[in-house]
This record gives structure tokens, sequence and C-alpha cells, in this order.
């Protein structure tokens, strides 16, 4: 039916992504505003069943082709692009991960309409539909009014949450036919492992995160103190891993693992949105910065401005005395 | 009689025809040698060092004949001065016999026939002979770090020892097997009497004589030609590397695209590795090396020789041609550039010219690692290392409760040049606003240039980013000959150091930059600033390299003590043998080398918390407090000591 | 090998942003330009492939304030060529400097063909859509985004390549030349260039100006922005003051509340 509202229902070796479920549950707000059906569309090949978690959605469209096997932008975009020239949807809402990356630039570009990226919520503003998206790293929002008749815009992780997109129920499915090419000039040969770390941080209870704000490799040992005193352990934001003070496997983010333990201890990290989409559902988040205008304050639960090279050793002291504390108030 | 060594015949030839042959031998081994080394100085860059012969004459009357440095350390201080003046003596009296004995029929007599000069070098023979066994003992018995037992100090010992020995023995023989007087050879006698006494005949002394004058020549033709490729090499060459000394030690090497293989180095760069006699001062000094990193400033000058060495041999293998080769990277940024190590090298080598140019080499090629690369980016687009936006520059201003002058739009006495560290870092700017108000109270004339203060350049400069250095010294002279004032000072060494020694013309001929301790000193001699109450503190005060050692800035932070009535108390390591607290020659900006229980902003304060009842370490550079800050909690000596700039008692002190 | 790394010129953070008083644009008066991050490293990565494979690269931007800069640094790296897009918007959006390049790409003559198109796999004014799909669609081209790693077999016209995926894992790609790349991380960290050699270049080396105008059609369907404002900040953490032990201290109040403790 044209109107409705789509979502791109990503999934990603053989799960349905956690940011779909964030998206049905925006795409249910807004089809509801706009009196209209949200349908999940489901691109791949041979994932039937995976549709069947997909019940927020009133129906499922299921484009199914063997150049969709795998992640390729193009092959996705061009599916996705004949779709919405034959049914007009209002709105189709992309996810923006390393999944679905580009998808939403190429789809809008095939189809000669405006694209509106890093969209962090949708609503209706007076009859029509606003966006808000995120520009200079957290610095600045822009408010956008999707101008052509179908809005193709790119959602960033953490706009609803993801509970709120999960249904008991199974959609109905609509299977569509798909017309590609069989080969495409991308083509995925294989997946690359990471290293298996020592630990795997996403099952942490404790994590103590550093960013470039602890200024130097010799200062990670502060926070395995910390961590050490806690029970938990370390991970860090990117351009720590970049510069090789942690392994790969301890990078929370975009590009790294996400996280949701039950304290979150962000050390000299900015609170850049790639960093912050990997940690935000965090439990507790405690964030020491020292900048007080660090994007990091608006994400944490308790904040410090303060040079974390400075709290680290003093928290870190105080927990291990208190614990010592109550263990001889114990015995 | 006394036989003449060298018309005796010997197998059948005169004496005089082995001496020509032993002689013409050693000198061209000695000769062929010495000519490698100038040829590979001659492949290297010029450098003029001519200028000012007068004081360079001076210099080496100090420093050669007089030993001057080496006194640091008294006791070997005394034993090598013994030993340089005997070994001179002995010299003489050589070269004296080798010309007598290669021209028998000169019409001179021996030296060992002229009284005086006999009883000279036996006086200096005994007196050699103990000095060396101090120094024997010293160096086997009572080992200083970075002195090496090597092999080459073993046969040097001998060699004199033997050429002492040898001299000296010869004189007891000849004294047994001469008639003639001897009133002037008291050690000759001596042993003359003790030959005797064991059964040595006349004649037999006499042949014994002979024996003994041929094993000292040998001996010493045979270190002639050993000499140039030893540390040895120091006797030829010292001499020459503290005439040709650079008279502005603290100057920067002429600019130049940095230095790996020989030839683009200058000569005296070079030269350092010849004249270097491996005593290891350099080394005790280096606060680096005595926290166990790996930086040895001996082992750099070490290396310089080697590959001079090497490029002497016509061997196939060239691939070590090249000093970065050798050198890590590591090392070259791991010096401080505090300089205490050329203060005490009784050569005058240049250690640091060396890491500068070794720096920039790595810099030209782009091997900088990545603290260092974002320090550079910073300072060239926002003028400060701390990425921090110019237009904050003046921030430290807003609990300040009064706006200091603008130097760009009014006239002012005196400009205040703040630096990077007292404008952006936050445990500074509480210090800066505190000597703001100190200067107020005083009523001094001051302003400052708010946001078009750029960092001056001294530590990019040490650092080998030599682009970077004159792009900001560029817009700072621009800045400051716009600025509307008549005096300048600073709060920060480093400033104080490039301003003062490489911004030529800083102000208009007048004088160029103070000091803000040598300010406060000033307004308190002349009771412009009005001390309210004395401090009762027990303090010690630690020199910051590039106020001190640098520019010889010693006395007016302990007037500004004196006067506000604390109680000074002298670290070991002060004045020009103050101990670097690390963070100079951009170590700031740098990823720390080595373990992390050893730094030397740590081994400074345990060094001044050891003071009986001190309680206060006064600093007068900003990099001095952030790095004894830290180094007081690493080190958990917070209790025991505080930290305090001169600025901060002195607010103290008048405050009312 | 040929290689074009497409540069732009971002609103550089470390300044203040205040919003212009037409409430939709940037105020402009403190407001720096400086090249965007990741097209460092796509610079870094073609400079890497002309090392490894021998061959040129060009540097092309927008005209900006700033770019002579970004463009003489780039040169001073090893860019063979640099080019200055003229005569356009001051301000453009991604969607129509896309279109302006790819314009400028297939009218000045030499540009193409190529071998690889480079270029940051995002850039943080991409309100619109990012630089690499748009190039590479209005050039036809194939594109692959959120790239650590390239490797090129010239004879078999394809280049292997990585992409970031969640959770430390990479796909690996086949992709036929020519193609754009949007380059996430340059398999080195971006080189130094000193302050002397780019000042060799700006003396020595020539910027080329091209004048391209900006299309009436560039930039189809663009979507005008209502309004630019600071963040709403819905919830913002509460501060603890004090020093680092009285902080310690409430922080492990907090803690022993939550039972973390």
């Amino acid at each position: 039916m044209a109107g409705n509202v789509w979502v791109l229902a990503e999934h990603w070796r053989s799960k349905i992504s956690d940011i779909t479920y964030e998206l049905l549950a925006l795409g249910k707000e807004v089809a509801t505003n706009i009196g209209a059906e949200l349908q999940a569309v489901l691109l791949g090949h041979e994932v039937r069943e995976l549709a069947q978690s997909l019940g927020a959605a009133n129906s499922v469209l299921y484009l199914d082709h063997v150049a969709l096997a795998n992640p390729v932008p193009e092959s996705f975009a061009q599916a996705l692009a004949s779709a919405i020239r034959a049914r007009k949807p209002r709105a189709i809402l992309i996810p923006l991960t390393n999944v679905s990356w580009e998808i939403g630039t190429l789809l809008a570009a095939q189809l000669e309409v405006g694209y509106i990226n890093a969209c962090k919520d949708v609503r209706l503003v007076e009859g029509k539909l606003q966006v808000r998206s995120v520009l200079y790293g957290g610095k600045m929002e822009a408010l956008v009014n999707p101008a052509q008749s179908t809005a193709i815009l790119g959602i960033l992780p953490g706009a609803r949450p993801a509970d709120h997109g999960r249904a008991a129920t199974v959609p109905m499915l609509e299977e569509v036919t798909v017309d590609l090419a069989e080969t495409s000039s991308v083509q995925l040969k294989r997946y690359l492992e990471p290293e298996p770390g020592d630990i795997d941080i996403s099952k942490q209870e404790v994590l103590v995160s550093v960013g470039r704000g602890i200024q130097s490799r010799e200062n990670v040992r502060l926070a395995e103190e910390l961590a050490g005193a806690l029970g938990g352990a370390v991970c860090g934001s990117r351009p720590v891993i970049d510069q090789g003070w942690l392994p790969l496997s301890r990078q929370v983010g975009k590009s790294g693992a996400v996280v949701k333990p039950k304290l979150y201890v962000a050390a000299g990290i900015s609170g850049a949105p790639e960093h912050v989409e990997g940690m935000k559902n965090s439990d507790l988040i405690i964030a020491i910065n020292s900048d007080p205008q660090a994007p990091i304050f608006n994400v944490a639960r308790y904040g410090i401005t303060a040079d974390a090279i400075d709290v680290l050793p003093a928290l870190t002291e105080m927990v291990r005395s208190r614990k010592k504390e109550a263990k001889s108030r114990a015995a | 009689m006394l036989p003449d060594p060298v018309t005796v015949p010997y197998l059948g030839v005169s004496g005089y025809v082995y001496l020509w042959l032993l002689t013409l031998v050693s000198f061209s081994v000695f000769g062929s040698r010495v000519l490698r080394h100038v040829r590979v100085l001659s492949r290297a860059r010029p450098e003029n060092r001519w200028d000012h012969v007068g004081k360079r004459i001076g210099l080496v009357a100090a420093n050669v004949l007089g030993q001057w440095r080496l006194l640091d350390e008294p006791l070997i201080g005394i034993a090598h001065l013994i030993i340089f003046w005997s070994f001179l003596a002995y010299a003489t009296t050589f070269f004296w016999n080798l010309l007598r004995g290669l021209i028998p029929l000169l019409a001179i007599p021996y030296p060992d026939d002229v009284r005086w000069v006999a009883f000279c070098v036996q006086a200096l023979g005994v007196l050699g002979m103990i000095a060396l066994a101090v120094a024997a003992l010293r160096r086997y018995l009572f080992t200083p770090v970075s002195l090496e037992r090597s092999w080459d100090a073993a046969i040097i010992l001998l060699l004199i020892a033997t050429v002492l020995l040898s001299s000296l023995g010869s004189a007891g023989f000849r004294a047994l097997a001469a008639t003639t007087g001897s009133s002037w050879q008291p050690v000759g006698n001596f042993l003359a009497a003790i030959f005797a006494s064991l059964g040595v005949s006349r004649s037999q002394a006499a042949t014994i004589f002979l024996w003994t004058w041929w094993v000292h020549m040998i001996t010493v033709l045979g270190f002639l030609a050993y000499l140039p490729y030893s540390k040895h090499l120091h006797l030829l060459a010292s001499p020459f590397s503290v005439f040709f000394a650079s008279l502005e030690p603290s100057k920067m090497p002429a600019a130049s695209e940095g230095g790996s293989p020989l030839e683009e180095f200058t000569w005296r760069q070079l030269f350092s590795g010849l004249a270097c006699a491996e005593c290891g001062r350099c080394d005790r000094a280096c606060p680096s090396f005595a926290c166990g990193e790996p930086l040895s400033p001996k082992q750099f000058i070490h290396h310089v020789k080697e590959l001079m060495l090497a490029s002497n041999q016509t061997s196939v293998d060239n691939s070590k041609k090249s000093l970065g080769d050798v050198v890590s990277p590591e090392d070259v940024w791991a010096c401080t550039t505090c300089a205490s190590c050329m203060e005490v090298c009784p050569v005058f080598n240049e250690h640091i010219p060396l890491v500068i140019e070794m720096r920039r080499k790595l810099v030209s090629q782009g091997d900088v690692q990545p603290r260092l690369q974002e320090a550079f980016t910073n300072l060239a687009r926002y003028g400060n290392s701390f990425g921090q936006s110019e237009r904050k520059r003046a921030a430290w201003t807003q609990n300040l409760g009064f706006k200091p002058k603008d130097a760009r739009k009014e006239s002012v006495q005196w400009l205040w040049y703040l630096g990077e560290y007292a404008c952006y870092h936050p445990a500074l700017q509480g210090i800066t606003r505190s000597l703001a108000r100190a200067l107020r109270t005083a009523d001094v004339d001051y302003g400052i240039l708010y946001e078009a203060e750029r960092n001056s350049g001294n530590d990019v400069r040490r650092v080998g980013e030599e682009g970077l250095f004159e792009l900001l010294r560029q817009k700072n002279t621009a800045t400051l000959q716009q600025a509307h004032f008549n005096n300048l000072f600073t709060t920060d060494p480093h400033v104080y150091n490039t301003f003062k020694n490489e911004y030529p013309d800083l102000n208009h001929g007048r004088h160029p930059v103070s000091h803000h301790t040598e300010l406060l000193a000033t307004l308190l001699e002349r009771g412009q600033l009005p001390v309210a109450r004395r401090l009762s503190y027990r303090v010690t005060y630690h020199d910051p390299c590039y106020l001190g050692r640098y520019n010889g800035v010693y006395d007016p932070p302990r007037a500004v003590l004196q006067a506000l009535g604390v109680e000074l108390v002298e670290m070991r390591r002060s004045r020009r043998r103050s101990f670097c607290c690390g963070g100079g020659g951009g170590r700031v900006w740098m990823e720390e080398v080595g373990q992390a229980q050893s730094r030397p902003s740590e081994n400074r304060v345990r060094e001044a918390a050891s003071l009986d009842g001190v309680e206060c370490l006064v600093v007068a550079c900003p990099k001095d407090y952030v790095m004894f800050t830290d180094a007081l909690k690493t080190t958990g000596l917070e209790g025991k000591l505080f930290v305090k700039d001169v600025a901060e008692l002195v607010e103290e002190a008048v405050a009312v | 090998m040929k290689i074009i790394v497409l540069l732009k010129m971002v609103p550089d953070v470390v300044e203040e942003l205040e919003v212009a008083a037409d409430g939709q644009t940037l105020d402009t008066e403190f407001l720096r330009l400086i090249a965007n991050e990741l097209d460092n490293h796509a610079l870094e990565e073609a400079l890497l492939l002309k090392e490894k494979y021998s061959g040129t690269v060009t540097v092309v931007a927008l005209d900006a304030p700033e770019v002579d800069d970004a463009l003489f640094t780039a040169l001073a790296k090893g860019a063979d060529q640099a080019l200055k897009i003229t005569d356009g918007d001051s301000a453009p959006s991604t969607l129509s400097g896309a279109y302006r390049l790819a314009q400028a790409l297939s009218t000045v003559p030499g540009l193409l063909p190529v071998d690889l198109i480079l270029t940051g796999a995002q850039a943080i004014d991409d309100l619109d859509g990012m630089t690499s799909p748009l190039v590479a669609h209005f050039l036809r081209l194939p594109q692959l985004g959120i790239i650590t790693q390239v490797s090129v077999n010239s004879v078999a016209g394809v280049a292997t390549v990585l992409r970031e995926f969640p959770g430390g894992v990479r796909g690996e790609y086949e992709i036929q030349l020519p193609a754009v790349l949007g380059i996430q991380a340059a398999e080195k960290p971006p080189r130094y260039v000193p302050v002397s050699r780019v000042q060799v270049a700006m003396k020595s080396r020539v910027i080329e100006s091209v004048h391209v105008p900006t299309a009436a059609d560039g930039g189809v369907g663009l979507s005008p922005v209502e309004e630019m404002l600071k963040p709403e900040v819905t919830e913002h953490a509460q501060m603890l003051q004090g020093s680092p032990e009285e902080v310690a201290n409430q922080l492990c109040e907090v803690l022993a509340g939550r039972g973390l403790l």
C-alpha cells in the first residue's frame, strides 16, 4: 500500500540485528502518527524464518535473491529501489550500522531523491514529518523536514529501546520478486574473525573504559587497577585501540563490541557517537573527563570534571579500603 | 763509562739503525691512522670555530693544562692532573731521547744527563705511579658507574706503568753504572742502592740500563702506533676538542636537514667521537641514565667513534655506515636536553647537537611517534600543544577579578609572555593568577598579549622540527614588534631561553627578556613588593635546566626566597648540577621510556624529601611544577612534601 | 596505477560552534575548516598503495577556506598532483559536493580513467549522505565503504579489501576496478610531514584550479534544514564536586547502594 512506513530489517550472520527492533519501535510510532501501516522489509537469501520475530510490523515484505545473500550495499539499494518505485512508501528507515552503512545513500541516489543521514529521532510536527539529525561529532543537531514523497532516512543506533520493537506475534509475509543481476562487481569472499581476546568484554558486569584523555599507554594501568578492585575488566574507545594501548578485542563502539554491563566507568572518553552507541545501554554510567562540555556527560548518570589520572587512583584506593572494611566486618 | 744505547752494536748493527726502523714503522702507522681520521672529518660538514681565539686559548689553559672539569670528582681529578703532567714531561723527554737517538752525532745530551730534567722526570715518575695506582684501584675495585674495565683501559694502564717504570728503572741502573754526578737523581740513587745490594755489578748495570732504555723507547713507539685507534686518542684530540669547543654550549646547531650518515654531521660533532676518553661522567650526570632508561650519552659518542673507525676500514660490509643504523629512535627521543652531560664533559664534547641532528633526521623522514605528531599538528594549527583554541588562551583571567592590560592595544612597561602551560594547563592557571595579583599589588605596569601569544618554539626546536620553529618564531616576532612595551618577562624558562638566545633583536636592543624571579627579586629589593608576613617554611629550591645551566640564572630566585624569610636548604645536586625533572626536550609530548618506578622527577622529589625537615620544594618552571606534583603522587610523598612556584610564595607573603 | 583521493574541508570542532543568525547554518565568524580526518586516512592509504604498486596519486578538493594548506600538505606527503575545483557554493552539502566532484572528474581531461578513487568513509558534516557512495553512483562505479585494507591485482582488474563489521569481524571483499572506496583507517597511521617540507611544496608546487560551476540540478531533492541547534540535552549527568578523594567517596556510596561493592 502506498504511504506506508518501511523499516529495513537488518540481519547479519543469521540473526536479526538489535537495531532492527529499535527501528521497528520508531517506525511503529511514525506509522501510527501518520495513520499508515508499518512494514518490515527483509532482504536476503533463504532467510524467510527470520521474519518471524518482526511482529511489531503489520507485515513483512520478503525479497529473496542470491545476490542478497551477503551484505553488498549496491545490490540491496537496487532491490529496495525497485520495490519503492512499485509501492511508494511514505518513508523508509534504514539502520546506520557497519552492515547497512551505504544503503540509504545509494538508495536515495538511485531514486534521485534526497537522503537524510544520522537521524536520532523522527516525529510528526504540525502534520509534517520532522527528522532530528546529529552533526559535527555530536556538537550540533539539525531539524530537517523531508521534502520528497518517499523519505529515505538513515537512523542511528539508540533511537528507541529495542524491546519496544519486539513482539510475540508472527507477522504476515509477502514475497516480492527481485530483478537483479546474478553477479555483482562487489563480492564478499569470507569473514575474518578477530583474534580471540583473553576476555569477552560483552560478558563483563563491570567495565572500566579508557579514551584518549588518559594520555598515555602507561596510564592504562590505572584503569586496570580500578577494574581489578571492582572485579571487572578494562576496555577502550577506538583511538586507544588504534594507538595499540589495548587489543582489538577490548574495543567498544561501532566497529567493536556493544556492551551492557552493570557498571561502565568512562575515563577520559569524550563521548563521540561511534563510541556511545556501543555502551549507552549500560545500567550505570560514570564519566570522568576534564572537559565539562564533553558529550559523554549527556549519557552518563554521574559525571566528574577532572583529570581521569587523578580520579582513578583515588577511586581504586577507596574501593579497596571499603571492600577491606566490609570483609573485616563480616569476619 | 755509560754506553750510548744507539751507538752500541746489536747483532753487528748499530743501535740507531734499529731505532730508525722502529721509528719509521711507528710513525707511519701513527700517521696513516691519524690521516684516515682527518679524511673522515674533511668529508663532514664545515663549521667555523676560529672565532674568539683568546677565549679559546683560555679554555685550553684552564681545562687541558689545569684539568679544571676533572676536579669535579676530586680524587681522580688530582690523580689525573698528575698523570697528565707526568705524561707531558715524559712525552717531552721521549722526543728528546728520540732526536738524540736518531741522530747520534747531534751534540745534545740525553735528557737524563741534564740534572734538573732528570729530577723533574723522576719526581713526576713516582707521583705518576702513585696516581696510576689510584686510577687502577678506582677502575677495578671501586668501579664507578659507566666506567669500563675494558682491555683498552687495562692496556693503557700497563703501557703507562711500563713507560714510567722502565724510565725509573733505567735511571737506577744508570746511576749504578755511571760514575758522573748524580746528586740530582734521588730516585735513581735510591734504586741504584737497592740494585747494588741485590748484587748487581757495575758492568751488569750498564747492560741492563741499555735494555731498559730500549724497553722504554719501544713501548712508547708502540703506544704511538696504538694510540689513534684506542680511547687514548683523547691525548692528541682533547686539546683540539677544547680549543674548538662551542663558546655558547646551549646554542643550537646551524639549521640542517639532520644527520644520520657521518658526512651529514659537522666535523666538530664527529670530533667528539675522537676526543672521548670514555670516562663516563656524562652518563653519571644524565637524569635519564640515572633512572635506568636506555639512553646513554656515552654510548652515543661511542657509536660515533665506532662508525668513524669502521669507515676507515675498506670492508665490504657497508650496511652499518649511518648513525641511524646503530642508534635506536627510542634512544634519540629519550634525551631531555638538560645539558648535564655537556656541563661535565672534560673534553667539551657535544652530545646534544648530535641528538638534535638525529632528531631532525627522524622528523624529516616522518618517523615521529603519534603523540609527538599530534603535538606538532596542534602547535602548527593552534599555536599550542594542548590542541585548544587560540581564543581560550586568556581563559585563565576569568577568575582574576580584574583584566590585565592588553599590550596589543596599550603601552605597558612590562610585557608578560606567559607561555602555553601557564595559560592552558589547569594545574597552573592558579599560579598564573597568583603572580598577576602579586604584580598588581606591587603596582607593576604590565600587560599580556591575550590570544596573540603562541608557543615560543624552544622545545619544538629541541625536538628537531626546525620548520615549525621558524613558523612560530616569525609569528611571535611580528606580534612582539607590533606590541607596545619596554621590557619583557616570562614565567617559563623555556620561553626565556629561546627568546634570549634564538630570537634576534627581540626588543630593539633593550634588555631582551627577564624571568619572573628576576623581576620579583628586583621588586623585593627595591621595596616595591612589601612583605606583609615572613613565611616560615623550610624549603629547597630546584634550579630549572633552562634557567640555570643554560642561562646562568641561579641567584635571583634565591634572593626572592631569602626576602620572603623562608629557610633555604640546598640539595646536593643544585645550581649547575641540578637534576632535570625529565620534562624538557619535548619529553612531555612523548610516551614514557623505561620503568614506571624510576622517573627522573621521582628521583628528584625523593632527594628533596630526604633533606631534614624540608616541607616544600620550590620551583620556577611550569613543567617542573607539573612533573613534581605528579611525582609526589606516584611516590606517595604527598603528605611529606608540597610543591610551590616562587610566585605562589610571593603572593602568600604579600597578601593582606 | 592511478589513484584519485577526494578531500573535503569540514568545520574544526576544536573551536566552539555557534549557530548563525539565520538559525539554519553555522556561524562563520570564528569558524575554521580542517581536512576531514578520514580523508587523511584515504590519502595515507593511497600513498601506501603508490609505494607498494608504484603509480600516481592525484588529490582533488572543492575550493574552501584553508583548502590550500591541506592540498600543499598532501603534495608534501607525496601526492603527485593537486586539483582545486572552484566557482561553486562556499558551503556545499555533501550531495552537491559529490555531484560537482563527479562532474569535475568526468570533464577535466586526464583525470579519468583511474584505478581507484579513495575518500574517507564519512565526514562530520554528512547530513545528506556520504561522499564515497554518491561519487560512485554519479560515476557509475562499484563502491564499498568502511575499508581498512586494500590490495590490488592489476592483471585481474580487481582489488581485495577488508570492511569492518561489528565485534571486530572483518569482511574480505573483491571489488572490480575502477572502484570507489570509503576508507575508515589506513593500514598505517597518517604520516607526518615536517613544516619545512610543506613550505617547500608551497613555493615549488602548484595547485591546479579547475572551474566547474554548480549545476542547476546538482543536489537534486535536497531537503532544507529547518533549524540548526545545539544538542538538546534531555538528560545530563549529576556532576560530583570536590577533590579526587571526596569524589571517590561519593562514588563509593553510589556503588555500595547498588550492590556493586
